[in-house]
């Protein structure tokens, strides 16, 4: 068995979650090899070729997979998978915007955000928003797989895997890079912080989410949001937590005026210590907390930074 | 620009799912159901594609049981033209809809496809893709903001880091993100008027594609649950309690 694990990078740095899905895919047995598909990713192929238990790495360099996006992935992919049984990749937006395509074109059932492995075909995941697990066992001849990767330990360095270039994908595409806005940020990234300080529809305003950012520096936490918070335009897209947003797992959760909905505690349920900030006691947030402090977050926000 | 949106019936998103005692499933009996909200939202945009002049038709697909029929309605009301029911009692794959979706986006001849990111049941998030592969058409997913321009289409996506520029020519399928816009709620009158649209009946033996389940569900079961702490007092406790914890 021969499993192909797409690396999570940004042409720069190689990103964690890589790690995470090689994890995902050595639990299903057999050799692992990781794709490293960008421009200019000399670096994050030798960084991919330092994980422990890989084979090789496969690298293409070329402009038009600078951006990862979905049709030049597909056509990078399609063909490899020829060698392989199974392809693994984290559920980022990267690459649950291809992972589709790869699983359409090899006629099999994509199976998304598992959570654990049981077995090289039987995977878990979550349904409903998490309110259920279902184990679901796949008879495709290939699997085709994205990983929540909160639910994976990160794959240790140590390994010295050769490195293969492969040709360049051809084109034409269909679709074009135009831009991007992305959120700039000191602060660790959301889905691997340590500490996340989240803030809700309770904050009030952009301006007011400063409270929540402060805390968060002095806690060395990154920020997330509820839907509410985001749709409010008190900070960006990239903030929201849940369902269908991100999921985190950190070791400390910290909600600060939000309610606790299913879909937000879709995704952070799985956080270690969970703390809340609610005026309202009947806060569903209450049900899912360790610690639940009753109290108005203009006053406790503030008082908890000083008292750090 | 000849529009195709299609629309799943599902848990509604306020309902919290229930695993059955056998763990067979999630207990779908007597519980309210709607339209997936990503699907109100494609709904939405296609009807304010066809104010703003931009699509000439618009037309819903649903896959599913006789019920599936009300969220058709529910769409004609917002504002779509017709509707097209495909009939089945299966629980069907997004593989297996995505082959009867572009079966039935060759037959209309559509110039777009808008489905939703991800239906808030399984939370597989496939669908939009896998047509969009089959087609052989590009794809603008999460999408955050549609602007037509000629023979193409600007997206703006939610993607991790922010947001997302692309450019598809058309042909294309888009999936749609929370942001895209707020779906109106159907007038009275408007679900009236929706009651005289047409909707095909289908059933997938029409579009001669597998349909095949390639996965099965070994067993559904309770999340690990997690019970309610306790209250602190105060700020300061909370701090004493997070030290011992020794997560600050
Ligand atoms: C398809 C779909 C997908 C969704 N996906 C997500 C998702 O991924 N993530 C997500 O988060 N949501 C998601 N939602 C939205 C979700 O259903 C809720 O609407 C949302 O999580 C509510 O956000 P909130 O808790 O900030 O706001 P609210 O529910 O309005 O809660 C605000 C809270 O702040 C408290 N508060 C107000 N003022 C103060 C104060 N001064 N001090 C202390 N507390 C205060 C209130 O008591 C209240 O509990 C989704 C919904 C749908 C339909
Ligand atoms: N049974 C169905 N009938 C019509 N459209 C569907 C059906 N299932 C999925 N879809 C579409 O595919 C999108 C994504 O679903 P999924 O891939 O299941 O998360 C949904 O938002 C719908 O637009």
């Amino acid at each position: 068995m021969a499993i192909l694990v797409v690396a999570e990078h940004d042409n720069v740095v190689l990103k964690d979650a890589t790690h995470k899905a090689v994890t995902a895919a050595a639990a299903m047995g057999g050799d692992v090899d990781i794709l490293v598909a960008g421009k200019g990713v000399k670096d994050v192929s030798a960084a991919a070729a330092k994980i422990a238990g890989v084979r090789k790495i496969i690298a293409v360099d070329h402009e038009s997979l600078r951006r990862q996006l979905a049709e030049a992935m597909q056509e990078i992919i399609v063909p490899l998978m020829d060698g392989y049984d199974a392809i693994v990749a984290p559920d980022t937006t990267t690459h649950k915007n291809y992972m589709p395509r790869v699983a359409a074109m090899l006629d099999v059932m994509q199976i998304s955000s598992i959570t654990g492995v049981e077995s090289a075909d039987t995977f878990v995941r979550p349904i409903y928003a998490g309110n259920a697990m279902a184990t679901v066992k796949s008879s495709d001849p290939k699997k085709v797989v994205t990983v929540r990767t909160t639910a994976f330990n990160a794959a240790a360095e140590g390994g010295s895997a050769s490195i293969e270039v492969i040709a360049d994908p051809k084109g034409p595409f269909k679709s074009e890079y135009i831009g991007e806005e992305l959120s700039k940020s000191d602060r660790p990234e959301l889905t691997a912080a340590k500490i996340v300080v989240s803030g809700g529809r309770g904050v009030g305003s952009a301006e007011n989410f400063a409270i929540i950012e402060s805390l968060a520096d002095k806690l060395g936490a990154a920020v997330g949001a509820s839907r509410a918070a985001v749709d409010a335009g008190y900070v960006p897209n990239d903030y929201q937590v849940g369902q269908t947003g991100k999921a985190v797992a950190p070791a400390l959760y910290i909600a600060i005026g939000i309610s606790g909905a299913i879909q937000h505690l879709a995704g952070m349920k799985d956080s270690k210590i969970i703390v809340a900030i609610n005026k309202d006691e009947d806060a569903p947030i209450f049900q899912v907390a360790d610690y639940g402090l009753v109290a108005d977050l203009f006053n406790a926000v503030p008082e908890l930074d000083a008292a750090l | 620009m000849k529009v195709l949106i299609p629309v799943k019936r599902v848990l509604d998103y306020n309902v919290k799912a229930r695993v059955k005692t056998d763990e067979s499933g999630v207990d779908l009996a007597n519980v309210k159901m709607s339209m997936n909200p990503f699907d109100e939202i494609s709904v939405e945009e296609a009807v304010r594609m066809q104010s703003a002049g931009n699509a000439s038709e618009t037309i819903v697909v649903s896959i599913g049981p006789d019920k599936a029929q009300e969220t058709i309605r529910t769409a004609l009301a917002m504002g779509i033209d017709r509707g097209i029911h495909v009939k089945t009692d299966e629980n069907l794959e997004p593989l297996a809809i995505a082959k009867i979706l572009k079966a039935i986006a060759l037959a209309e001849g559509v110039d777009l496809v808008i489905a939703g990111k991800q239906a808030i049941d399984g939370d597989n998030g496939a669908t939009g893709s896998m047509l969009a592969a089959m087609l052989g058409w590009p794809q603008g997913t999460f999408a955050n903001e549609i602007t037509k321009d000629g023979e193409s289409l600007t997206v703006s996506r939610e993607v991790d880091g922010g947001l997302q520029t692309v450019k598809v020519t058309l042909p294309a399928v888009v999936t749609t993100d929370l942001r895209l816009n707020e779906p109106r709620y159907a007038k009275l009158p408007d679900i009236m008027k929706a009651k005289r649209k047409p909707i095909d009946a289908k059933t997938p033996a029409d579009f001669d594609v597998d349909i095949t389940p390639r996965l099965t569900t070994v067993k559904v079961s309770e999340p690990a649950g997690r019970s309610a702490g306790i209250i602190v007092e105060d700020v300061n406790a909370l701090v004493a309690a997070l030290k011992k914890e020794g997560v600050i």
